[in-house]
């Protein structure tokens, strides 16, 4: 059983994405959606979380989200997969159970 | 509450059900009508478990005192929960510490054990931080709020 | 798959019921089933025909309204969440004794019963809040 875990928060905010991340476990995915984008961006001060990862956790970004906040594709984090909502649909089929980080 | 309630005749389909709550009660609504939910849901025979991490933690603090806020205390809700058979909430011991908290600070919750001569046993169990994942990992449905 | 959805929060304010039914659209594109979309907390407000967004806006709650006509979507209100922040429907209007009701096309209110039917009879729940 795995979990697709999204956060929707700054991680500049809210604590949601810290707590998501300390509450992951291996073959889990993070979907980052609506202002929780941010934290998918390279060169910020919470960037090393993401790519510091210890890659047993899969990293998405909704694009939509991304593009709606001038966030292009070329300034995310390489380890982060850019999907539409589209992917999102797939996302929450291919793992067991959800859990909002709201 | 009861008028709300709905008589669900679906299947017998017993599904795992953790109610996720991270917030604290009063500033938002959202720690009381998690716990309608529970209340509601606590009819339909599910295997329910609530989970307390993050700002979740104050839900439980004892001694909650509304009065000169002029809302309601339903703080003493989580104590009837066993009588609803809602007997497992799982308190992250971190989030306790990071509030300089412990166990000790929470209000004593419990419910009678029927496949143990009806026995008085604590709801709340401390889980640790990396106990949670696969906590979640087990459910089938996950409510947080 | 069957996938229900929990919406939490109210229009506008929040993205949280923009993503719902951008996500709901995409789902039902793939050709999933949606087997009901649950407004529970601040989320009962998406569910009024009074609100009048300016022209150039998205108006939310037609969205939803035109999805479930199209896709005969199950939208329903809590109806505790709902009697608390004045959405109402004709039978309840006449119940609490006011003077109007404002449920839109396509919402129905019923109890907090039928989040946990959608728990249980769901492949998949996927919430949306803040």
């Amino acid at each position: 059983m795995s979990v697709l875990h999204t956060v929707n928060k700054s991680p500049f905010e809210k604590a949601a994405f810290e707590s998501c991340l300390k509450h992951t476990g291996p073959g889990d995915a993070v979907l980052l959606i609506e202002d929780g984008v941010y934290a998918a961006v390279k060169g910020t001060a919470v960037a090393d979380r993401i790519a510091g990862g210890n890659g047993a956790v899969s990293l998405y970004a909704l694009g939509p989200d991304l593009a709606a906040r001038g966030i292009t594709e070329s300034a995310v984090i390489e380890t982060v997969k850019v999907v539409d909502y589209g992917g999102f649909v797939d996302l929450i089929t291919e793992y067991d159970v959800s859990q909002a980080w709201l | 509450m009861s008028e709300q309630e709905q008589e669900f005749s679906g299947s017998d389909v017993q599904k795992k059900f953790l109610y996720l709550n991270r917030r604290a009660p009063y500033g938002t609504i959202y720690a009381l009508e998690s716990l309608e939910v529970v209340l509601i849901g606590a009819a339909f025979d599910q295997d329910v478990s609530l989970a307390f991490l993050d700002d979740g933690v104050y839900q439980l603090l004892k001694g909650q005192d509304t009065k000169a806020i002029g809302m309601k205390n339903f703080s003493p809700t989580y104590r009837a929960l066993g009588d609803y058979e809602v007997t497992k909430l799982y308190v992250e011991k971190e989030s306790l510490e990071e509030r300089g908290l412990s166990i000790d600070d929470l209000m004593e919750i419990t419910y009678e054990d029927e496949d143990d001569d009806w026995a008085e046993k604590p709801s709340i169990q401390l889980v640790n931080r990396s106990e949670f994942a696969a906590i979640m990992a087990a459910q089938d449905v996950i409510l947080s709020f | 798959m069957k996938i229900g959805i929990l919406v939490s929060e109210g229009p506008f304010t929040h993205q949280a019921s923009d993503s719902a039914y951008q996500f709901v659209k995409a789902a039902l594109e793939k050709g999933h089933e949606i087997f009901r979309v649950f407004f529970y907390n601040d989320g009962v407000n998406n569910g009024t025909r009074l609100t009048v967004p300016p022209q150039d806006e998205r108006n939310i709650q037609s969205n939803w309204t035109e999805l479930a006509e199209k896709h005969n979507l199950d939208l329903v209100v809590c109806i505790a969440a709902a009697q608390r922040r004045g959405i109402l429907d004709e039978n309840e209007a006449k119940r609490q004794g006011k003077d109007a009701d404002n449920i839109a096309p396509g919402f129905r209110i019923s109890g907090l019963g039928q989040l946990i039917e959608t728990g249980i009879e769901s492949d998949r729940l996927v919430v949306f809040g803040d």
